[in-house]
């Protein structure tokens, strides 16, 4: 038996995208390994969930729990550890996001499975599982093998695959929750939404970003007044929120907000995974970048090569004339 | 409280190009310039203001060459007690698991209330060690924190998730927190700590000395093999915009306009 377990994500009542995208990869890689996909889906009150699932053409396993109303990484690691004795999957497939990073490294010392982190590519090449991960913010690649083990566990980078579209009907198949009680240990305390600043760049028609080029806040000026000139509103990548240079409402990416402007001006940003997610909605994307390798070019429509204190002024300037 | 902070020297890569040698065994790293990882920067100073509301030590920990000493320097100057650098070549560290094995030899057998560590390395990205090491010390954990707060036995964090939205737990103590960019403001090593740091206890060991069986933690031990690096296809369909940094910006403003995006 060669099943790929993939872990549902889900968080307060919706599934996540991850869950779909991993499904984009795990079918190939399950017949490779001769088995079959199994969603795996933790939750309470889980009917609806399992059902959505199912129509990607899937099997379901469904534990439906009280316990698992909201996330908590050591309950989850509890119950996968359970279900992967009992089951024995060849691959658990997991997210490499705020739920999975929380999870998977400890799952992997506990079970001592062979244990690769962010994966953008997964493959059995001759009968051996191999993944492609990402160094150096994405500047070099790297192909990793597994050595021969029972079961193996990835994370799967988000927005790395193209979720599929729903297909033909899979089966839902309830199991006992493996769970006895609640842990003294760690408890979920409560959510917090993010707070809502004066403009909600999600709803911007443009948008300029700064990123750790612009160097230091006393530069923002400069930004600003090309902002201005075409009515644009400023955002950034977590460098710039980091630093203090914009609030944390106006951060783009996975730990911000995904935008989706007609035209996205980007500024001293490389361009990391995290931040390019956030703008996958933007219609035209102009990167200005010294370092003639920085990933934002990847996803750019128009590009500079340059220092963006030497081409942003100018800009400026000739968008008001051109504007005038 | 007794903290322990695990931070890593690293490449600063973001504007350099990067090349793998002709083997695709290794990159070329040997004209960057090496710093503290950025996320453990930020957890140094967590540490740092942890000792200064609730007393106590804190340990630096790192895996790592001679020259990343003056990181470590840096890190006491800020206020971290004393260190230890783990040199030792055996160390599988292109494995998390295998560092986290490493570290949490360093600190197995004394006592301590919190390990603290970057969530993530900004140069193999894998946000797996802290989290791992957790599991081998048998002690709670949060993930990618930017809050703490200390309470009686146990610490309440916040947990930065995907979208902006904060997930608040409570793990009791001992724990490892993986901290967050972004959670304070690191200081600047005040000039008397620089003096004082030079004092300070840098203990170096390795696999041998830490007590922790290199064939546990050796590329043997490490249950993934790194077949090959390499660079990969940037693939841009993005009209490069050529010429004099002037001439470039009259040109990008014309298309701007010209094509109605402005």
């Amino acid at each position: 038996m060669g099943n790929v377990f993939v872990l549902a994500e889900h968080r307060q009542g919706a599934l996540r995208d991850i869950t779909f995208e991993m499904l984009a990869v795990a079918p190939a890689v399950a017949r490779d390994l001769g088995g079959e996909v199994v969603v795996l889906l933790l939750g309470s009150g889980v009917d609806a969930m399992a059902e959505k699932i199912a129509g990607y053409g899937v099997k379901v396993l469904a534990v439906d729990d009280p316990l698992f109303e909201n996330y908590n990484a050591d309950l989850n690691q509890k119950a996968l550890s359970a279900l992967i004795d009992a089951h024995k999957p060849a691959l658990v497939m997991v997210g490499q996001t705020a739920q999975g990073v929380d999870m998977a490294p400890a799952l992997a010392v506990e079970k001592n499975l062979p244990f690769v982190a962010d994966v953008i590519g997964l493959a059995v090449e001759d009968g051996a599982l191999k993944a492609t991960r990402q160094l150096y913010s994405g500047k070099v690649n790297a192909l990793v093998a597994f050595k021969p083990a029972d079961t193996y566990l990835v994370t799967v980078r988000e927005s790395a695959f193209e979720a599929p579209d729903p297909s033909a009907a899979g089966s839902v198949e309830k199991v006992e929750s493996p769970l006895k009680e609640d842990l003294d240990y760690r408890k979920f305390v409560e959510y917090i939404e993010a707070e809502v600043g004066d403009v909600d760049i999600t709803q911007s028609e443009i948008l300029v970003g700064v990123g750790r080029g612009l160097k230091e806040d006393k530069n923002l000026p400069l930004i600003e007044e090309l902002a201005a000139a075409i009515k644009a509103d400023l955002c950034g990548s977590r460098a710039a929120v980091d630093a203090g240079w914009l609030p944390h409402d106006r951060q783009v990416g996975t730990s911000g907000k995904a935008v989706k402007p007609k035209l996205y001006i980007s500024l001293g940003i490389s361009g990391a995974f995290q931040h390019v997610a956030g703008i996958k909605g933007a219609k035209t994307v102009v990167a200005i970048n010294k370092d003639p390798e920085a990933p934002i070019f990847a996803v750019a429509d128009y590009a500079i090569v340059d220092d963006l204190f030497k081409i942003v002024p100018k800009l400026a300037e000739k968008l008001k004339e051109l504007k005038g | 409280m007794k903290t322990f902070v695990c931070i890593k020297y690293v490449p600063d890569t973001s504007e350099a190009e990067v090349k793998v040698n002709s083997e695709g065994t290794a990159v070329e790293s040997s004209r960057f310039s090496f710093d503290i990882n950025d996320a453990d920067n930020y957890a140094v100073e967590e540490a740092v203001q942890i000792q200064e509301k609730n007393e106590g030590a804190v340990t630096v920990l790192s895996i790592g060459p001679k020259e990343s000493e003056v990181m470590i320097r840096m890190a006491m100057a800020k206020g971290c007690d004393d260190a230890v650098r783990i040199e030792d070549a055996r160390i599988a560290a292109f494995d998390p698991l295998m560092v986290a094995k490493v570290l949490a030899g360093a600190i197995k057998g004394q006592e301590f209330d919190l390990v603290l560590t970057g969530c993530m390395a900004a140069d193999d990205g894998q946000m797996a060690t802290g989290v791992a090491l957790a599991e081998e010390l048998g002690v709670p954990h949060a993930a990618m924190v930017k809050k703490v707060e200390i309470l009686d036995g146990k610490v309440k964090v916040h947990r930065e998730l995907e979208g902006g939205l904060m997930e608040v737990v409570e793990v009791t103590l001992p724990a490892v927190l993986t901290i967050q960019t972004g959670i304070n403001e690191p200081r600047y090593a005040p000039i008397r700590g620089i003096r004082a740091a030079q004092k300070k206890e840098l203990k170096v060991v390795n696999l041998d000395e830490l007590g922790v069986a290199a064939g546990e933690v050796d590329a043997d031990a490490s249950k993934i093999v790194l077949e090959k690096l390499y660079i990969p296809e940037v693939v841009s369909s993005a009209e490069f915009i050529e010429g004099e940094p002037d001439e470039k910006a009259e040109k990008l403003a014309s298309i701007l306009v010209k094509g109605g995006l402005v």
